[in-house]
């Protein structure tokens, strides 16, 4: 059963993050993948949240939402190809952008999502 | 569209399980606290996905293989949070080996299967 949980969040994260990419195309005219950039940033920062609150969470719903729709919804693969596609392009500066501002962002923003998971874990327990 | 959206429920779905499965085992595996698990699918599905690029396939293949399955059988978010946990509970250097590996590698894996 948790095979299923898992595939449903990922079917939920795969066709999220689809459909981000179809409204950013729709406006944003450059080489730079801003649609995988905005969600592996806004994915780090989610999964960071849960991972603050997960000992308040049933096994169930981390794996169906952290591994599978966040999961999903964020991409490795992704990254490593429009890097190489800008390298092939000879967009270099962009590559390198690409790269480090995902890196650092998706750290801050995992941080982000932490810190802001432990304060209300804070705030909780003073009640 | 539909057909479009379809292919990114299903290759999401598979892509999701297979991952979890993928990393478990290897995790089980090697029994190490570095996140080898993560790594191995994010390379590989890297890899993949060069590989898949330089195959020229039709735009529906690509939006059910590339977009759906490897999109979601690699991740950025557990990857960035294993950094981040390495971070704040282990070694730092081991965080930033895990970022650089998976960065360069990640790069590597892909300009491999594209040229093979």
């Amino acid at each position: 059963m948790t095979y299923l949980y898992i595939g449903i969040g990922g079917m939920i994260g795969a066709l999220l993050r689809f459909l981000i990419s179809q409204v950013v195309v729709q406006i944003w005219d450059s080489p730079f993948p801003l649609a995988t950039f905005i969600v592996n940033i806004v994915g780090a920062f989610f999964l960071g949240l849960l991972t603050a609150i997960s000992h308040r969470l049933k096994e169930k719903l981390r794996l169906a939402v952290g591994t599978g729709a966040i999961g999903s919804f964020t991409t490795l693969s992704a990254l490593s190809g429009e890097t190489m596609l800008l390298i092939d392009h000879a967009l270099y500066i962009s590559a390198v952008f690409y790269m480090v501002a995902s890196a650092l962002g998706g750290l801050l923003a995992a941080f982000g999502g932490y810190n802001l998971g432990n304060k209300r874990n804070e705030g909780n327990a003073v009640q | 569209m539909m057909i479009q959206l379809v292919s990114i429920a299903l290759g999401g779905f598979c892509g999701a399980i297979i991952r979890y499965m993928a990393t478990s085992f290897i995790q089980n595996k090697f029994n190490s606290q570095f996140p080898i698990g993560t790594l191995s699918v994010n390379l590989l599905g890297s890899f993949l996905l060069g590989a898949l690029l330089s195959l020229d396939v039709s735009k529906n293949i690509y939006v059910l293989l590339g977009i759906g399955f490897l999109g979601s059988f690699t991740t950025f978010s557990t990857f960035v949070v294993e950094v981040m946990q390495q971070w704040l509970t282990r070694n730092k250097l081991i965080a930033a080996i895990y970022l650089a590996v998976t960065y360069i590698g990640g790069l590597l894996c892909a300009v491999l299967g594209y040229m093979l």
